[in-house]
């Protein structure tokens, strides 16, 4: 269940990128800010950790345009791709630092009376706090879909997926439809972070295997591919539980990396990607 | 005369559309054949097809008798095939004359080839005769990336003269200049085909083709349609047919006036 | 011009030499001694991420690889404490190599911004191997033949090695940038497919470039592990090394010559000072990470670079001039090749 929220952090990676051109290392900081946010709104203020989404995903919108403004949307020119991890893994560097000195580096897990209790099916226990985040996973990954296949504003986004140029060229705004995707983009990682953060212990370096996990994931399912995002991240988590559980946990993350070496000897554009064009 | 190039039975699809429907092309050494066609006949995916940049999923290309079907397109060139691309393709970053030495080819082993000196005076010799014989040698130590569209023209067209192919394949090389520019590649074209190059070229300009080549091939959704002197091919009905049902008629009255 | 070029160099090298003799607190010796590591390891990454563009964020790979060369090596031949040891230190950028062969054949298949995101992920196998296998000794580290060297010029000999492995992959950059293989490595960077079009190898020029740039990553990654005596996977696998190498390699200059050298020059040196001045190890990344977006920014070609511009510009400008006015005529091939 789990794979959802992958899933759904791997969509905001994967739109960015798609849409940009930017691979965004800063996601698995922001991961871990959108969980802190709502870490500080539940312990200072005890809001819910749901209620507290209310709150803390427009906030990562804005986060995330204020951070597209200031840094992203300067850079142009060939490099304009190898640049952004460059930019983006400064502000995520930015934000580990403010966040120690906040937060300090003690590992902290978000807690409510629902975290540590299951209910049970027959013999399968399942915890509430893992039900709810596949029910908000899907519930935020279904509204992303619709509003990428049944709105306007969808269209535009697509269209620039498909062909920056091109879109330009039909009158579409690519320089806002960008900001406004990488706020997307950024957004989804507040309820990311919130289920990331009730389920595991977290603090500002978890970051570090956070990312190489979403990275592995939105290769895995093609770069800039949607749909591949998704399955991918569902299928990640899966095989990385399994191999936690039939092995152990020490091997999980590495099953990740086992497994995105051999796809990637099988097929170097992915699971859905589109093959590479090597004719312009 | 001779065949030098033949493509037979070439078949490609990307997803559900067939860019190359069981196409065959013939090029006689010494011609300059002109290969013309709707837009979407499928001329530039059977020149990715020769060049090795697509892989055919039915059909053999040969060369010298030899056949690359599927090679990679280094060995092609390596072979003697070199092309031009119809949006220009230069690395801007580098010098004229760097762009000019990666074409530099010599026959010996990947070892030796990465160790040589990048400007060794015979290959910078040999690189700043073509520069002057397509007329940019001045620009020789200019950025690339700095050169006018119609100097990128002849840049592309030089740089795949230094390795000295004997087949020389050009996507648009009229497209999106002016006539005296035109005037000064056709110009060239005749001058090396006198000396024993051979050309393929597929162009949209048609009083260019007509002019020019010795041979026209027409495709028509990725099929050969005819061959022939160009004369004879212009007055085919199969022609005119081919571009009134591609709805293109711009370039039908060009083919017409020719 | 060239001959002046030259005499730079050799003053540069000269004050490097100079450097641990004149000031012997043994405190800046040891800055200089990792500045030097910094500077070879940023200067091999350029070599083939700057020159080709296919930006590689797993050097920590050969690093490690190097480190742990160097201490499986000394402590299961038993070698006796000391300068033999640094015997080893080349053999640590072999066995890099050893590694980097199979890495970029399997990594070098995809296009650049996924190549990225592949050497990042081979990079936390590596992490995670060498904590968790026995024979690195899990998260515990290793800990080698242990030196007794006085302390006041501990640090001195391994500074002149450092030294010399700079200029020994300052040599081979420009060597390199002076070669059909460094050109081909252009070309990549410029346009790949046009560039396999004209004949280029692109596959295996792209795998001897990242081949040979771990040889100096190993070699330096052994040294440390001998200068500091013990290891410890999460410092010599660290994606804080990555980011460094290619950070101080934009600051300067990427795919330039001297960029790398300059900008880990300014910024390790500054790091080094920092992190003995401020214990705060989160004031520094802030610090580090506001630095570099300034950086990337209002210089985005670099140091080097921006320098070599606003110098050239004139020049640059009377030499378009001339071409355009006085075709034909000799003038710009007289002019300076720029590099």
């Amino acid at each position: 269940m789990t794979g959802s929220v992958y899933a759904l952090m791997a969509t905001g990676l994967t739109l960015i990128f798609g849409v940009m051109d930017i691979i965004n290392l800063a996601q698995g900081i922001l991961v871990i800010l959108g969980a802190y946010l709502s870490y500080a709104l539940a312990v200072h203020l005890h809001i819910d950790l749901f209620v507290g989404l209310l709150i803390t995903i427009p906030t990562m919108f804005i986060v995330g345009i204020v951070i597209e403004r200031a840094f992203i949307g300067r850079l142009k020119g060939p490099e304009k791709t190898a640049m952004s991890i460059l930019v983006t893994y400064a502000v995520s560097l930015l934000i580990e630092g403010a966040l120690n000195i906040i937060f300090s580096t003690n590992d902290v897990q978000l807690q409510a009376w629902y975290v540590n209790k299951s209910f049970a099916i027959g013999s399968v226990h399942f915890g509430y706090i893992y039900v709810a985040g596949f029910i908000l996973a899907v519930g935020l990954l279904s509204s992303l879909y619709f509003m990428l296949y049944r709105t306007r504003f969808g269209v535009s986004i697509r269209a620039s997926l498909a062909d920056q140029t091109s879109a330009a060229l039909v009158g579409i705004d690519v320089r806002r439809v960008s900001t406004i995707c990488f706020g997307i983009g950024v957004a989804v990682t507040a309820a990311g972070g919130m289920i990331y953060g009730a389920t595991n212990s977290f603090n500002a370096s978890t970051s570090y295997d956070l990312i190489s996990r979403l990275l592995t994931i939105i290769v895995l399912g093609g770069m800039g591919s949607l749909g591949g995002a998704m399955l991918a991240g569902v299928g990640m988590v899966f095989v990385g539980d399994m191999v936690g559980v039939v092995w152990s946990p020490i091997w999980s993350s590495m099953s990740y990396f086992i497994v995105l070496t051999i796809v990637l000897l099988v097929r170097p554009q992915g699971l859905f990607g589109k093959p590479v064009v090597r004719v312009a | 005369m001779t065949t030098l190039l033949e493509a037979k039975n070439i078949s490609r699809s990307f997803g559900g559309l067939k860019a190359l429907n069981a196409c065959d092309l013939e090029v006689e050494k010494g011609s300059i054949t002109g290969l013309i066609g709707p837009n979407g006949s499928g001329k530039t995916t059977l020149f990715n097809v020769i060049t090795g940049y697509v892989r055919p999923d039915t059909g053999t290309v040969t060369f010298n008798g030899e056949d690359v079907t599927g090679a990679e397109p280094d060995k092609i060139f390596a072979k003697g095939i070199g092309r031009t691309f119809q949006l220009t393709r230069i690395f801007g970053r580098m010098t004229v004359l760097e762009n000019m030495l990666v074409a530099t080819q010599h026959d010996e082993g990947w070892l030796r080839s990465m160790t040589r000196s990048k400007s060794s005076t015979a290959d910078v010799d040999n690189a700043m005769e073509w520069l002057d014989f397509v007329g940019i040698a001045r620009l020789a130590h200019l950025q690339a990336g700095s050169l006018s569209y119609g100097q990128r023209k002849l840049l592309e067209l030089a740089y795949v003269l230094v390795a000295s192919p004997d087949v020389i394949l050009l996507d648009e090389p009229a497209g999106g200049v002016n006539l005296t520019l035109i005037n000064q590649i056709a110009d060239k074209i005749r001058t090396l085909n006198a000396q024993g190059k051979t050309f393929l070229i597929v162009e949209h300009n048609m009083e260019f083709v007509m002019n020019l080549c010795t041979t026209v091939t027409v495709m028509n959704q990725g099929c050969h349609l005819v061959s022939g002197h160009p004369t004879a091919v212009r007055a085919n009905p199969l022609v005119l047919d081919a571009y009134l049902g591609g709805g293109d008629d711009e370039e039908l009255e060009e083919v017409a006036r020719g | 011009m060239l001959q002046k070029k030259n005499l730079w160099w050799l003053v540069a090298v000269a004050a490097f030499a100079a450097f641990p003799l004149l000031i012997t607190n043994p405190t800046y010796t040891s800055i200089g001694f990792f500045t030097l590591i910094y500077m070879a390891c940023a200067s091999s990454w350029n070599m083939f991420s700057g020159y080709s563009g296919y930006i590689a964020l797993g050097s920590a790979v050969f690093y490690g690889t190097g480190a742990y060369a160097m201490s499986l090596i000394s402590i299961h031949a038993n070698m006796a404490p000391g300068a033999a040891m640094f015997w080893l230190v080349p053999v640590g950028g072999v066995v890099a190599m050893l590694i980097a062969l199979p890495f970029g054949w399997i990594a070098l298949r995809v296009r650049r911004h996924t190549f990225v995101v592949i050497t990042i992920a081979v990079f936390f196998i590596f992490q995670l191997g060498a904590s968790n296998f026995s024979f690195t000794g899990g998260t515990s580290g290793l800990a080698l033949p242990f030196i007794t060297w006085d302390a006041s010029y501990y640090f001195v000999p391994f500074y002149f090695v450092a030294l010399g492995i700079v200029i020994f992959i300052a040599i081979l950059s420009a060597a390199v940038r002076r070669s059909r293989f460094g050109l081909q490595l252009l070309a990549i960077r410029d346009d790949e497919d046009r560039a396999l079009g004209l004949g280029v190898k692109v596959t295996s020029v792209k795998i001897v470039g990242f081949t040979l740039s771990a040889f100096t990553v190993g070699m330096c990654g052994a040294l440390y592990a001998m200068e500091q005596g013990q290891i410890y996977p999460q410092f010599v696998f660290t994606p804080v090394f990555d980011v460094s190498i290619a950070l101080m390699t934009f600051l300067g200059g990427l795919g330039t010559l001297t960029g790398p050298l300059l900008g880990a020059l300014i910024l390790e040196s500054s790091q080094q000072w920092l992190t003995i001045s401020f214990s705060n190890g989160s004031l520094y990344l802030i610090l580090f990470g506001a630095l570099f977006l300034i950086v990337i920014l209002f210089m985005p070609q670099g140091i080097v670079v921006y320098v070599r511009d606003r110098v050239n510009k004139k020049a640059d400008l009377a030499r378009v001039a001339s071409a355009a006015t006085s075709p034909g005529s000799d003038a710009v091939l007289s002019g300076s090749t720029p590099s």
